[in-house]
C-alpha cells in the first residue's frame, strides 16, 4: 500500500525540515505502511518511551538523529529514565550501564524533548486535551491519555515514538481514528468485596479486565461514581500491564463515555463479560506472592508516579506512628518542585518517605534494600518487580502499605 | 513462492517455524539468539541464521530495539517470514538497516501457504522494494 501525502508531509519526506526529519520521516512512512495505514496525520505532542537502555543500538539511534541536528517538531516530553538525575548517588548498579543511561537520557535531551522524565506525562503542563492526537509511548501514559482525557493516540514504541516527534506525523490509524474507539466487549462489576478501598478496588478492576479483555477495547459497566483520577490512573495501569489494553471506557467516568450506549457507539450484540467479587479478591491476592505477617524491607509508591494530590492523601496517613521500613515514592521533578514549595518535604522525610525521581524502583537498583519482600499498592509494580528485582511482593491498598510499613510485616489495615 | 514485503533484504538459512507468537522483548535473548520465554514452547531454540516463521508478533512495543540489537550483534534470523504484518518486528528491521547497513528481510505470507515453503531444508529470501520471493537452496 502506497501512502497518500498532502504537501507539507512531501516537504518532509525531501528534506525540506532538515535531514534528521527527512530519516525520521522514512522509517515512519514504512511503519504506517506495516501496520495497514494509508496516510499520515498531524500531531499536536508526542511523549518517548526511548530512555531505557536496551543495548548499543538504543544510543546509536537517538545518536544518528543528534548528528543531523535533529530537533523535535512538537512539544515532546520523556518518560523515564535508567537514572535518577536528581539523586544520582541513590544508583547501585553498573557503572557502564550508569554512564550509558545517563547518554541516552542526555542525547534525547539534545534533540529538544523536554527533560520531565516521567511516566505521568499527563501531570505536567503538557497534558493533553479532549481529541487531542498525540503520539505517545509507555503503556499506563497511553491508557490514561486516551481512556480519562480522550486524547487520541496508538501504542507507540521504540523509535516509532521518536520518528513520530521528529516529524510531528502519525500513521493515521487505529485509535487515532473514532470509528476505531469504540468498545468491542462490556465488563459488568456486578459485586465488590466488602470494606475495599477504591485504590484496591480500582487495580484489581484493572488486572481483571486486561486478562480477559484480549484485543478488544473494554467498557466497565456500575463502577463506583466516586472513583478519582488517581483510581482511574491505577486501573489503566494495572489493565496495561496484565494485558495490552490502550483503552477503556468507565460508563459514567471517563468522557467519551457518559453512559453504555454512547460507549457501544450504538452497536448491538456486543460480548458481556460478568465480574465477581470472587474474581476481584483473586485478582488481589494473586499479586502478592507472601502471605500476611510475613515480614517486609520497604513499601514502593508511586508507579505511575505520584501526583501532587496522591500526595496529599499521603501525608494525611504518615502523621502518627513511625515506620519502621522506608516508603519510597517515585515521582517527577516537576512534581517535587511543586510540593516542595507547599513545604511538604519536611513532612514526608520524617514520615520515613524517600523520593525517587526521573526514574522508578521497580527498573534497576536505586533502593538500599536488594532483597524483599516489599510492599505496594501499585497493581504495576506488583506485576513487573517478581521479574525485574528477583524479590516476592505483598500487595494492598495504600492504607494497608502504610500500616505494614509501621508493623514491619504485611498486614491489612 | 510470492510474498509481500515488509522490510527488504536477502537472507537463507533453514527454515524454524514457531509454534507459538513470539515477543522479542522478555521472550529472546540478542546476546545469545535463543527464545528465552519459559512459556513459549521453542524455548531455548536459537534462530541465528535461521528463515523463522513467525504467525505474529506478541507483547512489548521494546522488541523493536531487541530485535534490532541482534541484528547488530549477528545473533539475528536470516529472514523472517509473518503471518500477518506486525509493526514493532518491522520496526526493528528497518532500524538496524538505518544505523548498520544490515538487512534482515521481513516478509508477510498468509499462514495458509507455509506448507510448501517450509518443505526444503534450506530457503532463500529475496525482498525488494515491491515484492518478495521465498525459494528452496542456500
Amino acid at each position: 500500500m502506497t501512502l497518500r501525502l498532502d504537501d507539507a508531509q512531501k516537504a518532509v519526506r525531501d528534506g525540506g525540515r532538515g535531514e534528521a526529519a527527512a530519516l525520521a520521516f522514512g522509517l515512519l512512512a514504512r511503519y504506517a505502511e506495516a501496520v495497514g495505514a494509508d496516510s499520515l496525520l498531524a500531531i499536536s505532542g508526542a511523549h518517548i518511551d526511548g530512555c531505557l537502555h536496551h543495548g548499543q543500538v538504543s544510543l546509536d539511534f537517538v545518536r544518528r538523529f543528534v548528528d543531523l541536528d535533529g530537533r523535535v517538531a512538537v512539544p515532546t516530553t520523556l518518560n523515564v529514565g535508567s537514572i535518577d538525575l536528581i539523586h544520582p548517588e541513590h544508583f547501585r548498579g553498573d557503572p557502564a550501564l550508569r554512564r550509558d543511561g545517563e547518554a541516552l537520557m542526555r542525547a534525547h535531551e539534545a534533540l529538544g524533548c523536554l527533560p520531565t522524565f516521567t511516566c505521568a506525562p499527563y501531570q505536567t503542563i503538557f497534558r493533553p486535551r479532549f481529541g487531542e492526537q498525540i503520539a505517545w509511548g509507555e503503556s499506563n501514559a497511553i491508557v490514561f491519555a486516551n481512556s480519562v482525557i480522550g486524547a487520541r493516540t496508538e501504542r507507540y514504541g521504540d523509535f516509532i515514538d521518536l520518528a513520530c516527534a521528529l516529524t510531528g506525523l502519525a500513521p493515521a490509524s487505529g485509535l487515532h481514528l473514532d470509528g476505531n474507539r469504540r468498545a468491542g466487549v462490556v465488563f459488568d462489576i456486578a459485586a465488590v468485596p466488602t470494606g475495599w478501598h477504591r485504590d484496591l478496588l480500582a487495580v484489581a478492576v484493572g488486572i481483571v479486565v486486561g486478562r480477559r479483555a484480549g484485543g478488544r477495547i473494554p467498557a466497565i459497566a456500575n463502577l463506583p461514581g466516586d472513583l478519582s483520577e488517581a483510581d482511574l490512573k491505577a486501573l489503566g495501569a494495572a489493565a496495561a500491564s496484565s494485558g495490552s489494553v490502550a483503552l477503556f471506557h468507565a460508563v459514567g467516568l471517563t468522557p467519551e463515555a457518559p453512559d453504555l450506549e454512547t460507549a457501544l457507539g450504538g452497536r448491538k450484540g456486543v460480548a458481556r463479560e460478568t465480574v465477581s467479587a470472587a474474581d476481584l479478591a483473586d485478582a488481589v491476592d494473586g499479586l502478592s506472592s507472601v502471605p500476611t505477617g510475613t515480614p517486609i524491607t520497604a513499601v514502593s509508591l508511586g508507579t505511575p508516579h505520584y501526583s501532587e494530590a496522591e500526595f496529599s492523601t499521603l501525608i494525611g496517613l504518615i502523621a502518627g506512628p513511625p515506620a519502621k521500613v522506608p516508603i519510597y515514592v517515585n515521582t517527577s521533578r516537576d512534581v517535587v518542585d511543586r510540593i516542595e514549595k507547599k513545604g511538604w518535604l519536611s513532612e514526608l522525610a520524617s514520615g520515613g518517605v524517600s523520593l525517587v525521581v526521573d526514574t522508578c524502583t521497580y527498573l534497576g537498583p536505586v533502593m538500599a534494600e536488594s532483597a524483599g519482600p516489599m510492599m505496594t499498592n501499585s497493581g504495576k509494580w506488583a506485576w513487573y518487580a517478581p521479574g525485574n528485582l528477583g524479590i516476592d511482593v505483598a500487595f494492598g491498598s495504600l492504607a494497608d502499605c502504610i500500616a505494614s510499613a509501621r508493623a514491619g510485616r504485611f498486614v491489612r489495615a | 513462492m510470492t510474498a509481500q514485503t515488509l522490510v527488504a533484504g536477502r537472507g537463507a538459512g533453514a527454515p524454524l517455524a514457531l509454534a507459538e507468537p513470539l515477543s522479542f522483548w522478555g521472550g529472546f535473548d540478542a546476546a545469545t539468539g535463543r527464545v528465552t520465554d519459559r512459556h513459549h514452547p521453542d524455548r531455548g531454540a536459537c534462530l541465528t541464521g535461521r528463515v523463522v516463521f513467525l504467525a505474529k508478533g506478541r507483547g512489548s512495543s521494546s522488541g523493536s530495539s531487541v530485535l534490532a540489537e541482534a541484528i547488530r550483534l549477528g545473533t539475528a534470523p536470516a529472514a523472517i517470514v509473518l503471518g500477518e504484518a506486525d509493526g514493532i518486528v518491522a520496526t526493528g528491521a528497518l532500524v538496524a538497516a538505518m544505523l548498520y547497513d544490515l538487512h534482515c528481510p521481513v516478509v508477510v505470507l498468509a499462514q495458509s501457504d507455509w506448507g510448501g515453503p517450509m518443505a526444503p531444508r534450506l530457503l532463500r529470501v529475496s525482498a525488494d522494494a515491491s515484492e518478495a520471493w521465498i525459494t528452496p537452496g542456500g
